[in-house]
């Protein structure tokens, strides 16, 4: 397969250097997808001004601030709140029927990075009136980002891509209703954050969440390999109850996967499925 | 993945403003036997619901297809870069979608393919920038050279938007300069099938 000696020593000192992350610091990018994890560290590489990934890896052993850094690079995800409007309209109108049926509900926000997608929610299930019989559960495993996502402080020049999408998204009111501006920010209000335990876990080593009615984990799985893939997907599964919805990102499916026979699909351009109910 | 008479495995292909026409020449000239695996990162609107597999659905003899996350890379397939997502080539061969940030303010970025598939088919890929309006693809383009890939590019006269091409060129790293109308020949007359 790597015909040329350069790429597969490559490919082994990358498999080092998250080896070394591994063991010294218990974080395990070892089943991430290579592709996306090389173009991160190679960024990091070039600015560093390293030649090769043996000499990052002997600098990530003997610096711990370097590897907090490394730390950042590999697991900061970009999204929206209210990213893809259309997601959002969906879930209201197929999932929020059936959470209004259970006297309480739990949500999980997994991999929830800086925090948008659960305000998103956060303010879908304020307008439903939803608010008072909803326990929201943020986790990421970096603790740097959940700290972000705890203070809810978002730059003003996205925050106008977020109003448009939750317009888009048939919003009730305005998204200005549910932060306080400042000179080039803005911050969540805290009526939204007072429902909202964030907390660390990590989907690659951490096990079962809780009996949740609704799962969110958009365009985070497209960072691992199948194998890790399906692991986190039978977590999913093992904590929903029955019944319960997982959401997934547009480009994600559970198509091969060894639990895709115990859900069904809801809505396919959405990717929302809802697990089983038994026999 | 082998086509049986050339060392190449795949093409990628990297086409901006003016891309949906040039693509579709490029696609209806190749003859039905064409067996190797095309990539393609069309530069396209984020918020748009993907329309370009059907559109290009039945201008080739290519099976077509919006890239799914994980997929194995099979001979005879076309697959393109969904909207709002980059699209890569994993080291196991099969490719793999990112939402990670905008690559030279695109997403999907074509040096985002063509980098991560020059990394896994070395000397065995050919790339092809084609016409837009801005650099994308010139780094990648480099890549491939550097890893003893073949590089094509659009010519300037040919191409509707000339930056794009014009980046590439100026990497002087470019094997063949082709005007549209001969793109499709030159792949042609690589698979032998």
């Amino acid at each position: 397969m790597f015909e040329e000696n350069k790429t597969a020593n490559e490919y082994l000192e990358i498999q080092l250097l998250l080896e070394a992350i591994y063991r010294k610091y218990g974080y395990d990018f070892r089943e991430y997808s290579v592709a996306h994890t090389r173009r991160r560290l190679e960024y990091r590489r070039a600015r560093e001004g390293m030649t090769n990934y043996s000499s990052m890896q002997h600098k990530v052993i003997h610096e711990p601030a370097f590897f907090e850094q490394l730390l950042l690079d590999l697991s900061i995800n970009v999204t929206e709140m209210f990213r893809d409007p259309w997601f959002y309209q969906k879930v209201r109108e197929l999932v929020f029927p059936h959470l209004q049926t259970y006297p309480f509900v739990k949500v999980w926000h997994a991999g929830c990075s800086a925090g948008q997608e659960v305000y998103s929610m956060a303010i879908m299930l304020e307008e439903a009136l939803m608010r008072e019989r909803t326990q929201l559960y943020a986790t990421d495993f970096n603790e740097a980002i959940l700290e972000k996502a705890k203070n809810g402080i978002y730059p003003m020049d996205v925050v106008r891509q977020y109003t448009t999408n939750y317009q888009a998204a048939n919003g009730a009111t305005s998204l200005s209703d549910y932060y306080t501006a400042d000179y080039d920010s803005v911050i969540i209000k805290s009526q939204l954050k007072e429902k909202i335990l964030f907390s660390p876990h990590n989907l690659a080593t951490d096990g079962v969440f809780g009996e949740m009615h609704l799962i969110f984990c958009r365009n985070v799985l497209i960072y691992f390999n199948r194998e890790l893939q399906n692991r986190v997907f039978n977590l999913f599964y093992e904590s929903l109850v029955p019944g319960g919805f997982l959401c997934l990102g547009s480009k994600e499916s559970l198509r091969f996967s060894d639990v895709a026979s115990k859900f069904e699909l809801v809505s396919e351009r959405e990717k929302i499925y809802r697990k089983k109910r038994e026999g | 993945m082998n086509c049986n008479g050339t060392h190449y495995r795949a093409v990628v292909i990297g086409a901006s403003a003016g891309g949906l026409a040039a693509v579709e020449k490029v696609l209806s000239q190749l003859k039905a036997s064409f067996c190797l695996p095309i990539l393609l990162v069309q530069h396209i609107s984020p918020h748009t619901q993907s329309y370009l597999a059907t559109h290009f659905e039945d201008k080739c003899a290519l099976t077509v297809k919006e890239a799914d996350d994980k997929e194995p890379i099979k001979r005879g397939y076309f697959y393109i870069a969904p909207p709002n997502y980059h699209l890569l080539v994993e080291y196991d061969g099969c490719v793999a979608l990112s939402i990670d940030p905008p690559v030279n303010f695109s997403r999907p970025s074509i040096d985002v393919l063509f980098e991560s598939a020059a990394d896994y088919f070395g000397k065995e890929l050919i790339g092809i920038v084609l016409t837009g309006a801005n650099s994308d693809g010139a780094l990648g383009l480099k890549k491939i050279k550097e890893h003893g890939g073949l590089t094509v590019v659009q010519t300037i006269e040919t191409s509707e938007a000339q930056a794009m091409p014009a980046a590439a060129i100026q990497t002087g790293c470019v094997d063949h300069i082709l005007s549209l109308e001969v793109i499709g020949d030159f792949l042609n007359e690589i698979c032998e099938c």
